[in-house]
C-alpha cells in the first residue's frame, strides 16, 4: 500500500449509497475474489442491455479514470459483503474521502488497502464541489501525514492509528496477529470448561 | 466504576493490546454462511494457516439456497453450496447444511441451538449478527478477510466502540410491534447515526418484550449504523435458551451481563413507547419512513437541495407521489421472512390477522419460515394451514430467499412488495424492485387488502 493515493476525484453525492448498490447480489455467487470490477455500481453505471448509463459520473468524461471518490454521508451500509470493497478496488478506486461510513466496510477497506479518509461535511462538500468541475480535480491522499492535498490546501482528515498503520505497512493482519499467539493461547488457558463452544456436528 | 455492558463484554475478551492501537479479542464463537465464506478459507490455504479451534465454527447454508425445493436452482448457487461443505469437511467444522433438520438462517438457528448466552462474544460474515445482542451477547458483523483471521486465531483485531443508549419507555401504542420500536429508532437517530457506536436499548418498552421481539431489535440496529447492540441480560434471555442442544454445554454467566447503575454513554437517545405507531418505510433507506396512517412525505420549506434530492430521488424509484396516502398504495406481492422477523413469533402473529382471511387476487404472497425447526413447529401449530387457506406459499424449505434476492425468489422491475424484512435499499430484492418494510402483521394486513394497511383495523374487528 503506498502512502499516498493521487488521482482525479469522482463526487457522488447521493448519502447513504449501500453494499447491495455498490455491489448488486448477482455478482455475489463467487467463490473467487476476482472479476468484480464489472459489478461495481452495475445497476447505476449500466442499463438492462448492460450499456453505459450517460447520467453516472464514471461513465463521462473525464472521471471514468477516477482514482478518489468524494461521497456522501454513511457510504457502505448495510450488508457485510467485502465484494463491494474489491469491487472498488478492481475498477481502480484507491481512496473514498466522506464523512462517515459503516463500521464493516471501513474494516473492509483497511484489509483491502482502500484508503477512507474522514471529513467534516464543509471540506467534503468543498472537495465535492471542486471535483464537480467540469475540468475535474486531482486530490493527494497523504495518509502518513493524515491530510488530503488539493492544489496549495492541505485539508485534514481523521483516520485512527491502527487503520493507518495498517495502511503504512501493508502488512497482513492474520499472519500479524499469529504473532501473539501465545497471548491468544494464555487467554484460552482461563476460559473455563463451559466457556469453551464446542458445535455438535 | 461503573461499567456499561458494552465494556464489560470487551473488557472480558480482551486478549492483549496491540502496538498500532487496536486489540485482540477472543471470539467464543464463530458462524458461517456460504457466500461470505469462500473467499476467506482459501486465504488460509494460500498463507498454509489451518484453524485455530474447529469446534468453535459452525457454518450453515442460508442465504443463496432456493426455498421451493432442496434441490439447488443453479449451477452457481450449487457450486457455494458445495464448496462450504468441502471447506468444513476439510477443516472439521460443524456444517447444517440442506436436507439437516438443524438448517436455516443463521441469526435464527444460532438461538434455536443454544448457542448464544449472555457473555459471549459472536463474529458472523454477516451484518445483521447484531441480533444476539438480545441476549446480553456481543454480536457483531465482519466482513471475509476477518472471517480468515478468525478462522486463524479465533480473535479479531478491535477497536472500543462509542457507546449508546436509547431508552424506550411506556406501554406501546395497540397495533406496535417490535419490528415499529426499531423502525421508529432508526426514523429517530438515523440511517448513519450509530455508526462507531455499540447501541444498548433499556427501559420499560423493551423489557416487556419476549426474546423474539428483543431479537428483531437487535438485528435492525445496524441499520441506524450500530456496530453491535446490547440489550442486558434478564431471566427471559435465560429461559429461552434453556434445553437446547448447547444450553447444557455453555455457561458465560448470567444476570450480572447488565449495564452498571450510573454507568455513562456517550450518547442517549428517550423514547415514549406510546409515540410508536404501527411503521411502513415509504423510501430507499430504512430511516424513511413514516406512521402507515401517515402519507408519502412532501418537499419542506426549510430543506436543504441535499435532501430535497434525496427525497425526490428516493420517491422516483419508488413510484410514489409526495402526499399520497400509504394505504393508498397497491402491492404486487407480500414477503414474510427474514432473519428480522421469521421466527415462530412473527409466524404465529401473521397467522392471527390472516385467519380465516383471503389474499387479495393480484398479490403473490410467500411465507419462508426463518429455519427448518421453525417450520416444522409451525406445521405441528396448523399455522401452515392458515397462509396456504390465505393464498399465501407456504416454502418448504428455510433461507434468506427473497430478503436479498440472492436465490431465485427475485422481485420483477417496479414489484413492489410488502416485506417483513429490515432494508429497502434500490435493488435488494431484485433491479427495480420496490420495497416497503414492516411488521409481518403489517404484511399480512397488506396481502389481505392488497394495498398496504392499518393493523389495527384488524385487531378492532377482533375485539368485536
Amino acid at each position: 500500500m503506498p502512502k499516498t493515493v493521487h488521482g482525479l476525484a469522482a463526487a457522488l453525492p447521493l448519502a447513504n449509497v449501500d453494499t447491495d448498490v455498490i455491489m448488486p447480489k448477482r455478482f455475489l455467487i463467487t467463490i473467487t475474489r476476482e472479476g468484480l470490477a464489472d459489478g461495481t455500481f452495475a445497476d447505476l453505471r449500466f442499463h438492462d442491455d448492460e450499456t453505459p448509463r450517460a447520467d453516472f459520473v464514471l461513465n463521462t468524461h473525464p472521471w471514468h479514470e477516477a482514482r478518489i471518490l468524494v461521497v456522501g454521508d454513511n457510504f457502505g451500509c448495510g450488508s457485510s459483503r467485502e465484494h463491494a470493497v474489491w469491487g472498488l478496488v478492481q475498477l481502480g478506486i484507491r481512496g473514498i474521502i466522506g464523512t462517515s461510513f459503516a463500521g464493516i466496510f471501513y474494516d473492509n477497506a483497511r484489509k483491502n488497502g482502500l484508503a477512507l479518509p474522514i471529513v467534516s461535511p464543509e471540506v467534503r462538500d468543498q472537495l465535492m464541489l471542486a471535483a464537480s468541475h467540469e475540468d475535474g480535480a486531482n486530490y493527494t491522499i497523504d495518509v502518513e501525514n493524515r491530510v488530503i492535498k488539493h492544489g496549495e490546501a492541505e485539508l485534514p482528515f481523521e483516520m485512527d492509528d491502527a487503520t493507518q498503520t495498517a495502511h503504512l505497512e501493508g502488512r497482513d493482519d492474520t499472519l500479524n496477529s499469529l504473532e501473539f499467539a501465545d497471548a491468544i493461547r494464555k487467554f484460552e488457558s482461563r476460559l473455563g470448561e463451559r466457556q469453551r463452544v464446542r458445535v455438535i456436528q | 466504576m461503573s461499567r456499561t455492558l458494552y465494556d464489560k463484554l470487551v473488557d472480558a475478551h480482551k486478549v492483549c493490546d496491540l502496538p498500532d492501537g487496536d486489540m485482540l479479542i477472543y471470539v467464543d464463537f464463530h458462524i458461517m454462511n456460504e457466500y461470505t465464506s469462500p473467499q476467506a478459507f482459501s486465504g488460509l490455504d494460500q498463507k498454509g494457516l489451518s484453524v485455530w479451534r474447529p469446534e468453535a465454527h459452525l457454518s450453515v447454508v442460508d442465504h443463496v439456497n432456493a426455498t421451493r425445493q432442496r434441490d439447488p436452482h443453479d449451477a452457481a448457487s450449487k457450486l457455494l453450496i458445495d464448496n462450504l461443505e468441502a471447506n468444513c469437511k476439510k477443516h472439521n467444522i460443524a456444517f447444517y447444511g440442506l436436507g439437516d433438520r438443524r438448517q436455516g438462517i443463521e441469526h435464527v438457528v444460532v438461538p434455536e441451538q443454544g448457542l448464544v448466552a449472555p457473555g459471549m462474544l459472536i463474529a458472523c460474515g454477516d451484518s445483521h449478527t447484531t441480533t444476539y445482542g438480545a441476549f446480553g451477547a456481543l454480536g457483531f458483523g465482519i466482513g471475509t478477510s476477518e472471517v480468515e483471521h478468525v478462522l486463524a486465531t479465533q480473535t479479531l483485531r478491535y477497536k472500543r466502540l462509542k457507546t449508546m443508549l436509547v431508552n424506550i419507555d411506556g406501554d406501546l401504542a395497540p397495533g406496535a410491534t417490535a419490528k415499529d420500536i426499531i423502525m421508529k429508532v432508526v426514523q429517530v437517530v438515523g440511517a448513519g447515526g450509530a455508526n462507531g457506536y455499540a447501541v444498548e436499548f433499556s427501559g420499560s418498552a423493551i423489557r416487556s418484550q419476549e426474546m423474539s421481539g428483543r431479537m428483531t431489535i437487535c438485528n435492525m440496529a445496524v441499520e441506524l449504523g450500530g456496530r453491535a447492540a446490547l440489550i442486558g441480560a434478564d431471566e427471559k434471555a435465560l429461559e429461552k435458551i434453556k434445553a437446547r442442544a448447547h444450553s447444557g454445554t455453555l455457561d458465560f454467566g448470567g444476570l450480572e451481563w447488565n449495564s452498571d447503575p450510573g454507568a455513562e454513554y456517550d450518547t442517549v437517545f428517550e423514547i415514549n413507547a406510546a409515540d410508536i405507531a404501527p411503521i411502513v418505510s415509504w423510501g430507499t433507506s430504512p430511516d424513511q419512513s413514516v406512521p402507515v396512517d401517515g402519507s408519502v412525505p412532501a418537499e419542506t420549506e426549510g430543506m436543504t437541495p441535499k435532501a430535497r434530492e434525496a427525497l425526490n430521488r428516493a420517491l422516483g424509484y419508488m413510484g410514489l407521489k409526495a402526499g399520497q396516502a400509504m394505504t393508498d398504495i397497491e402491492i404486487d406481492s407480500a414477503f414474510i421472512g427474514s432473519c428480522t422477523n421469521s421466527r415462530i413469533e412473527d409466524l404465529r402473529a401473521a397467522a392471527s390477522i390472516l385467519k380465516g382471511k383471503k389474499v387479495a387476487g393480484s398479490v403473490n404472497a410467500i411465507v419462508v419460515p426463518g429455519s427448518t425447526y421453525t417450520r416444522l413447529q409451525a406445521e405441528s401449530e396448523g399455522i401452515d394451514r392458515v397462509f396456504k387457506e390465505a393464498g399465501f406459499d407456504w416454502r418448504p424449505e428455510s433461507g434468506c430467499s427473497m430478503c436479498l434476492a440472492m436465490n431465485d425468489d427475485i422481485a420483477m422491475d417496479g414489484e413492489r412488495i410488502a416485506s417483513s424484512t429490515n432494508r429497502n435499499f434500490e435493488g435488494r430484492q431484485g433491479r427495480g424492485a420496490r420495497t416497503h418494510l414492516m411488521s409481518p402483521e403489517m404484511v399480512a394486513a397488506a396481502a389481505i387488502h392488497g394495498r398496504i394497511a392499518d393493523v389495527r383495523e384488524f385487531l378492532s374487528e377482533g375485539a368485536e
